[in-house]
């Protein structure tokens, strides 16, 4: 059960391995590793070129927000593990933003549970994407998707 | 008391953080707004009624009826794009 918000990059299968080793309850391992996308498509087509982005976060309020749907993905599923890894700062197309794992004795709460996690993530941690594009920088405005997405979870 | 700014609010403010102390009867996070937008037009910018922000006490997400008496921190920001 871990949280971690860096700048660097992460190795997944050096992090999969570590989250797993010595637990012989995980019958299941949900993985979702999000990427730097090259372009940016925004109501359906190809708008803007982005070359890169920053994430600026909120430190110390991060970490508590990932530790708090940490703690609700824990009390509504069954789970042996789990690790959300969340870098910050600057970022080229291609490059990994986020890892979320989650193990479970059964792969139905490690999928529902690692989709979840993503959801809320996205909805309810303080981040904010400044993206390089070549009319300039521009801070991203918030998605109707993401937060339809994350709304599924609310009960 | 020390206030945050994030995101496009901290250009429009000016700051990243400052150190301010309202008086009394500025009591909840909806307070400190109307009050915080007296300093300048970038706060009045910023914290404009129309402006889609949220805002946190003492790193916890807290909405504007929420009391800040006794906090050390509050921060304001646009809605989260992260992931």
């Amino acid at each position: 059960m871990a949280v971690r918000v860096q700048a660097g990059d992460f190795d997944v299968g050096a992090e999969l391995d570590a989250l797993t080793k010595g637990s012989k309850r995980i019958g299941g391992l949900a993985v979702f590793v999000g990427l730097v996308r090259e372009m940016h498509v925004r109501e359906g087509y190809h708008k803007d070129r982005v070359d890169a982005l920053t994430l600026e976060h909120y430190p110390g309020m991060t970490e508590k927000a990932l530790e708090d749907i940490e703690a609700e993905a824990q009390r509504r599923w069954p789970l042996e593990a789990t690790l959300i890894v969340h870098r910050y700062g600057r970022m080229e197309p291609g490059e990994r933003i986020v890892l979320v794992a989650v193990g479970s004795p059964h792969r139905e709460a490690a999928f529902e549970a690692c989709e979840f996690l993503v959801d809320w993530l996205k909805t309810k941690a303080p981040f904010w994407k400044l993206e390089e594009t070549p009319a300039g920088d521009k801070w991203v405005g918030s998605h109707d998707a993401d937060d339809k997405a994350a709304a599924r979870w609310e009960k | 008391m020390k206030v945050k700014y994030f995101a496009w609010m901290k250009r429009t403010v000016g700051v990243a953080d400052e150190e301010v102390s309202p008086p009394a009867e500025v009591r909840t996070v909806g307070d400190l707004v109307t009050w915080l937008r007296e300093r300048s037009a970038g706060h009045a910018e910023a914290l404009s009624e129309g402006a889609a922000f949220g805002a946190a006490v003492d790193k916890r997400t807290a909405t504007f009826d929420v009391s800040i008496v006794g906090a050390s921190e509050v921060a304001f920001f646009p809605p989260f794009t992260g992931g």
